[in-house]
C-alpha cells in the first residue's frame, strides 16, 4: 500500500534558513569571498574541478563556498551544473609535454634534462601547525626576502625550454611499453555509461572523477601488497597547458586560453609476453589544477586496472575494473548512502511485522534472505 | 600551439586577454557598427588528453568557453572562443578580430592592441618561469676515501 505524505514544508524552509546561517558562521567576522576561496584554497578548487569535472577555478569556489567547505557537496554541486550548459566541441588532445612546467620531479633519474624543479610543495615541510598563520591580517609575504636565487633564474630563464619526457629516456632503449595512439574516437562516459569490461579511455575517464580517498586507498593496497605492481614515479609535472579546439565554421585551430594540470608516469614491474623482450609498465595519472597525491593514486590504480593486458591475475580489490569503476564516483555513492534518509517508514513496518510473526509463532527462526 | 598564422596569433592573444585589459586598450570608434551573428553564449568544451601524454585519446572533463560571433562594418566576420565565462571578453575579442582582417587596419591594431597584450603575457610567463626555476635542485656530491 502506498500512502501518500505531505507536510513539513515549514521544516524545511527553516532548515534551509538553519543550514545558511551555518554556513556564514558568527556574523561578526567577515564573509569570505568567491575570490578569497579561488586564491587561497587552491588544493581544494583543483580537487573540486577535477572531480566535479569543470575546469573552472572560480565555478569550483564558488561551490566550495556555497557547500560550507564540503568537498563532496562541492563536487556534487559542479556536476548539477555541468548538464545546464551546452557542450560546443571537443579540444585536440592535451600536449602536455609542452607544459609549461612549474613543478617537475623524477623519482628515478636524478640528473634528467631539465633538472628537477620542486614548485610549490608540501614535500619538505615539517607539519607542525605554523601559528604565526594565525595572525589577523597575514600580509608577512609582502615584506618577506625575495626567494634566495630568484634572480639569477630570472636572467637564465629567457628563453624557457620545453623539458623532455622522462619517460622517453627509457622508451629509446625500448626498455618500457609505449603508449599506442590507435586513433580510436576516445569513450564518453557521461554520455554512454561504461559496460564492462571497458577499454582504457573509459577507465582513465572514470578515474579522474573518482573520489581521491578511494583511489588513494586502493592505490596504497597495490603497495601493501594486494595487486602489487612495483611503483616508481617516473615523472610528475604541475604547469599551465595549451587547449586547442578546431571549430568547423573556421577551418583551423584556435587557441582558447591555458589551464593548470597535474601529471603523474607511473613506471612498474616489468612483464614480458610469450615471445617478447622483458619490458617495464606504466600508469598514467592526470587532473585538473594542482592535484599531485590524486594523480599519483589515479596512475597506480591505472596500473591495477591493466592485469587482463599483462595476463596477471585479478586477485585483489583494485584489480577488479567493475568494482573500482562502479564504486569509484563520490556523487553517485554519496547519492546511494544517502538515500537512506529517505522515508522508509512502510518498507520498514513490514520487516518489523515479520520479525514479530517469527518471534510469536514458536515455530524454528528461519531468517529470510 | 606551433607556427600560427597570424590570425591564430591574434586570437590566441585575445583569448588570454582579461575585459579589463581589452576595455582599456580598446576602444571601438562610435560609427562602427558591429552585426551579432551569434550573441555571447557560454557553453562547455570537452577536453581530451593522450593516456601517457603522449597514446590514445582520453576525455579529461570539461572546461568552460565562451564563444561569439561578428560581423564588421566592413563584412569581415569576427569569431571568438575564450576560455571561461566572461561574454563581454568574448564579445570584444570577437570585434577585434573582425577588424583586424582589415587589412588598412591590421598594421595599427596589432601595434596598438596584440603586441602590447603579447608582451604582458609573455613577461607574465617568464615571470613564472623563473619562480620555478628558482626551486630547480642543485645536486652535490660529498667526496668520500683517499682519492
Amino acid at each position: 500500500m502506498y500512502v501518500a505524505v505531505k507536510g513539513g514544508e515549514k521544516a524545511i524552509e527553516n532548515a534551509h534558513q538553519r543550514l545558511a546561517e551555518r554556513r556564514r558562521g558568527d556574523r561578526a567576522q567577515p564573509e569570505l569571498s568567491v575570490v578569497q576561496i579561488e586564491q587561497q584554497m587552491p588544493f581544494a578548487v583543483a580537487r573540486v574541478m577535477t572531480e566535479g569535472s569543470i575546469c573552472d577555478p572560480t565555478l569550483a569556489a564558488l561551490a566550495i563556498k556555497q557547500a560550507g567547505g564540503d568537498l563532496v557537496e562541492a563536487i556534487f554541486l559542479l556536476r548539477a551544473y555541468r548538464t545546464t550548459l551546452s557542450r560546443f566541441c571537443s579540444s585536440l588532445p592535451l600536449d602536455t609535454t609542452a607544459m609549461q612546467v612549474n613543478r617537475r620531479i623524477s623519482a628515478i633519474y636524478k640528473d634528467l634534462p631539465g633538472g628537477q624543479r620542486l614548485g610549490p610543495t608540501f614535500d619538505y615541510s615539517h607539519r607542525l601547525l605554523d601559528f604565526s598563520l594565525m595572525a589577523a591580517a597575514d600580509d608577512s609575504w609582502a615584506q618577506g626576502p625575495a626567494p634566495v636565487g630568484a634572480d639569477e633564474a630570472r636572467a637564465e630563464a629567457a628563453d624557457p625550454e620545453t623539458l623532455s619526457r622522462v619517460l622517453q629516456i627509457l622508451e629509446r632503449e625500448d626498455l618500457i611499453v609505449t603508449e599506442q595512439d590507435d586513433g580510436a574516437a576516445p569513450a564518453d562516459i557521461t554520455r554512454d555509461p561504461p559496460s564492462f569490461p571497458c577499454n582504457r579511455s573509459a577507465r582513465l575517464q572514470s578515474l579522474v572523477r573518482g573520489d581521491e580517498g578511494f583511489l588513494l586507498a586502493l592505490g596504497y593496497s597495490t603497495q601493501r601488497g594486494y595487486g602489487r605492481n612495483h611503483p616508481f614515479a617516473g615523472e610528475i609535472r604541475v604547469g599551465e597547458v595549451e587547449v586547442l579546439i578546431a571549430p568547423e565554421e573556421l577551418g583551423f585551430a584556435v587557441s582558447i586560453g591555458d589551464i593548470e594540470v597535474t601529471e603523474c608516469e607511473l613506471v612498474n614491474g616489468f612483464t614480458h609476453g610469450a615471445d617478447e623482450d622483458a619490458r617495464f609498465t606504466r600508469g598514467y595519472g592526470l587532473t585538473f589544477g594542482y592535484a599531485e597525491r590524486k594523480a599519483m593514486s589515479m596512475a597506480l590504480v591505472d596500473r591495477a586496472l591493466q592485469a587482463d593486458d599483462y595476463d596477471e591475475e585479478r586477485s585483489s580489490p583494485a584489480q577488479q575494473e567493475e568494482f573500482v569503476l562502479a564504486h569509484c564516483d563520490n556523487v553517485e555513492a554519496a547519492g546511494f548512502v544517502s538515500h537512506l534518509k529517505l522515508p522508509h517508514y512502510v518498507d520498514f513496518q513490514s520487516e518489523l511485522e515479520l520479525l514479530r510473526k517469527l518471534r510469536t509463532a514458536g515455530a524454528p527462526q528461519e531468517i529470510p534472505a | 600551439m606551433q607556427n600560427p598564422t597570424p590570425r591564430q596569433h591574434w586570437m590566441s592573444i585575445l583569448a588570454r586577454a582579461p575585459r579589463a585589459q581589452l576595455c582599456a586598450l580598446y576602444r571601438p570608434e562610435p560609427d562602427t557598427e558591429f552585426e551579432l551573428i551569434r550573441a555571447p553564449e557560454t557553453g562547455l568544451t570537452q577536453v581530451r588528453a593522450r593516456s601517457g601524454g603522449t597514446g590514445a585519446q582520453f576525455n579529461l572533463g570539461d572546461m568552460t568557453l565562451t564563444r561569439c560571433v561578428v560581423r564588421s562594418p566592413a563584412g569581415h566576420l569576427g569569431y571568438a572562443f575564450v576560455a571561461g565565462r566572461d561574454r563581454q571578453q568574448a564579445r570584444l575579442a570577437a570585434e577585434l578580430d573582425a577588424l583586424l582582417q582589415e587589412s588598412a587596419r591590421q598594421t595599427q591594431l596589432l601595434s596598438d592592441i596584440i603586441e602590447p597584450l603579447a608582451r604582458q603575457q609573455s613577461a607574465a610567463r617568464s615571470a613564472r618561469d623563473a619562480e620555478a626555476d628558482s626551486t630547480k635542485v642543485d645536486f652535490f656530491t660529498l667526496v668520500r676515501g683517499e682519492d
